[in-house]
């Protein structure tokens, strides 16, 4: 139990620092997202996992679908909005998804393909 | 026996929504399991459905549902944090491929806005709405704000990229795997730029190094994407 405690300290308190510092500072960047990168660089500078991270994020993130589930509901809300530009929609955000998916995903398999090239010869 | 006061409490009781959201993931879980992880029966897909069939089956508007659900909904920004994790435990790979993984997140930047407005440009769609398509590709809070900031409506930027996001989170490991993409770095990265955090959700299932770059490209494409859309929407009026 007290080890929950602990691992909620440091995400909460990661995420409120996000916060604060993104609002200070107008970022572009929102709290949560900060306070990510912020954690990450926490974590290389004592070159170490703290043991309530380590063990609790993991069944933490496994579960990363549920939190999605409210946002998703919300179709319900503006399903008018939605069914006025019908089958267009369907098809921008389909193509877009799609295409964001190959293009880096592509590229990155042939740069990595290259490198691993480069490093055997 | 006072049956209406039962029936308000269900109605009204920030508890109904925190219920509902749960029992509807329990479900979802298990049908997954069922369907041996098929990317149809994604966790979140089914999730949604069952809660929009709950919903509508009571009557419950969505904002009711909401007072419940949003303190589920409120654990993203420490599930966010969270991310962080997975990321320091693949450092190597990270500091192996930094290169690479650069130039393609910036890439990716690019294609996600380039690709949803320039097809919805060419299917005339408004121009609000295409301000609103700009930030179709990064995760939720970034995408409201971005997109109000240059003049789109951010529910409707939040819709698509939900929308994108469930729809990513299906297609990828078939569309991957068709193309001989397998690489956990590979689909991991394509995800979190495209897919944002429904994405990252689904590829944690298949791997934690996949989640790991998932959750990476997701943050840096917010970053980018916040920064190159008020640079990139003037030019399309």
């Amino acid at each position: 139990m007290f080890i929950m405690i602990e691992t909620l300290l440091w995400l909460v308190g990661y995420q409120l620092a996000g916060e604060l510092i993104s609002r200070t500072f107008s970022l572009p960047l929102p709290g949560p997202v900060l306070g990510m990168l912020l954690l990450f660089l926490t974590l290389v500078a004592r070159k170490s996992i703290p043991d309530s991270l380590r063990l609790n994020v993991p069944r933490f993130l496994s579960h990363l679908s549920l939190l999605f589930i409210p946002a998703g509901a919300a179709v319900l809300a503006y399903r008018d909005v939605l069914a006025g530009f019908g089958w267009q929609l369907l098809v921008v955000l389909s193509a877009s998804t799609v295409l964001t998916l190959l293009l880096p995903g592509v590229l990155l398999k042939l740069l990595l393909a290259r490198r691993h090239h480069k490093e055997q010869a | 026996m006072n049956l209406d006061a039962a029936q308000a409490v269900m109605r009204s009781s920030p508890l109904t929504g925190v219920f509902v959201t749960l029992l509807a993931y329990k479900l979802a879980v298990l049908f997954n399991r069922r369907c041996k992880g098929h990317p149809l029966s994604n966790p979140v897909l089914i999730g949604v459905l069952l809660v929009l069939g709950w919903l509508l089956l009571t009557g419950t508007g969505y904002r009711d549902y909401m007072k419940g659900a949003q303190m589920i909904q409120m654990l993203l920004g420490p599930a966010t944090v969270a991310l962080a994790v997975p990321l320091y435990s693949n450092l190597s790979r990270l500091k192996r491929a930094a290169g690479p993984l650069a130039i393609c997140i910036v890439l990716g930047s690019f294609t996600g806005i380039v690709s949803a407005v320039g097809v919805g440009w060419l299917l005339d769609l408004p121009h609000q709405v295409l301000l609103s398509l700009t930030t179709r590709a990064v995760t939720t809070p970034i995408a409201m704000s971005v997109s109000q900031g240059v003049g789109g409506i951010p529910e409707l930027s939040a819709m698509f990229v939900i929308l994108s996001g469930i729809f990513g989170a299906v297609i990828v490991k078939p569309l991957f795997s068709v193309l001989g993409l397998a690489d956990d770095m590979v689909l991991g990265t394509a995800t979190g730029l495209s897919a944002h955090g429904i994405g990252t959700a689904r590829v944690f299932q298949l791997s934690e190094v996949a989640g790991a770059f998932s959750g990476l490209a997701m943050g840096l494409n917010g970053l980018l994407t916040a920064i190159l859309v008020p640079l990139l929407a003037p030019l399309l009026h």
